[in-house]
């Protein structure tokens, strides 16, 4: 069983690390532009959530043509604390909806002078 | 003529890299454009899937359960409960607004551009097969990780998630003289 195991994944060997950098920032750009130009609470949470998957490609891709697996255990740690924030954000979300009867964050401006 | 080239000799590994990735761009692009929230939800589903294939290619097979399990599994499932259940009507005024849309695509393409004028400079070194590791991903190795070096920071997780389960029902609680509907 021990044997059959390849030396290392083709990705490894056929496509450049940088590939996954680029993809990586990419996804983290337009994870940016989505908080930026939508005023909608739920898709800016959404966005964030895109923003957080781009990280974590870019350690599993590091980990991974490094074979250290340091990387994807603080992915793993990464993913728990994105799901303990998505719990707590919608419970805000639900909140701000129950108040004001609307999610558009633009509405939220009681603390401008 | 030589991009065809290329095209042609494109390895079937390239090929499901190439394929995966227009996949994953596709699905973000379609989260934070479209106008109705359920189809950003879907989109958004679409990404995590397409991103744990790519951690299947990259032999990371613990993490891509993990990630379908814990993102597209729980967190989406929240999203698309939440979604539903204020029933917010589909418009996207801020979609035609045309200042905010050029105003963010210039932030974003700057940081784009100092983002890839910074990686172009960089040089990733050759990987060494006689010294790589093929169980990295594997989940007896994060196993072993996970519970010796990463042992107090796994236990404080939970103190996390008991934080935040506590956080989340304090914060959903109707309270005394708050608007009915």
């Amino acid at each position: 069983m021990e044997n059959q195991l390849p030396a290392m994944p083709d990705v490894i060997a056929q496509v450049p690390l940088n590939n996954y950098v680029l993809l990586a920032s990419i996804l983290f750009i337009i994870g940016i532009a989505g908080v930026l130009i939508r005023r909608n609470a739920i898709i800016m949470l959404m966005s964030i959530e895109l923003m957080l998957n781009a990280v974590n490609l870019l350690l599993v891709a590091f980990s991974s043509y490094r074979s250290d697996p340091n990387g994807q255990i603080f992915v793993f740690f990464i993913m728990a604390v994105a799901a303990a924030e998505v719990a707590v954000g919608l419970a805000i979300i639900v909140m701000i909806y129950r108040n004001i009867r609307s999610i558009d964050i633009s509405l939220l401006d009681k603390l401008r002078g | 003529m030589e991009t065809l080239e290329t095209i042609k000799n494109l390895t079937m590994t390239q090929w499901s890299f190439y394929a995966v990735s227009v996949l994953t761009l596709f699905g973000a692009l379609g989260t934070i454009l479209s106008k109705n929230p359920i189809h950003s939800v879907i989109y958004l589903i679409m990404t995590f899937f397409s991103l744990s294939a790519h951690y299947v290619l990259l032999n990371a097979q613990f993490l891509a359960a993990v990630n379908i399990v814990v993102y597209a599994g729980a967190i989406m499932v929240l999203f698309l409960f939440v979604v539903m259940f204020l029933n917010i009507k589909d418009e996207a005024p801020e979609l035609d607004n045309n200042k905010i849309v050029i105003g963010a695509s210039i932030v974003g393409g700057t940081i784009g551009v100092i983002l890839v004028a910074a990686i172009r400079l960089t040089e990733s070194q050759k990987i060494d097969p006689s010294t790589y590791q093929i169980k990295t991903g594997f989940i007896e190795t994060l196993g072993q990780l996970l519970y010796s070096k990463y042992l107090l920071p796994f236990e404080l997780v939970s103190v996390l998630f008991l934080i935040a389960m506590s956080g989340a029902v304090m914060l959903g609680r109707k309270e005394k003289g708050e608007r009915n509907f």
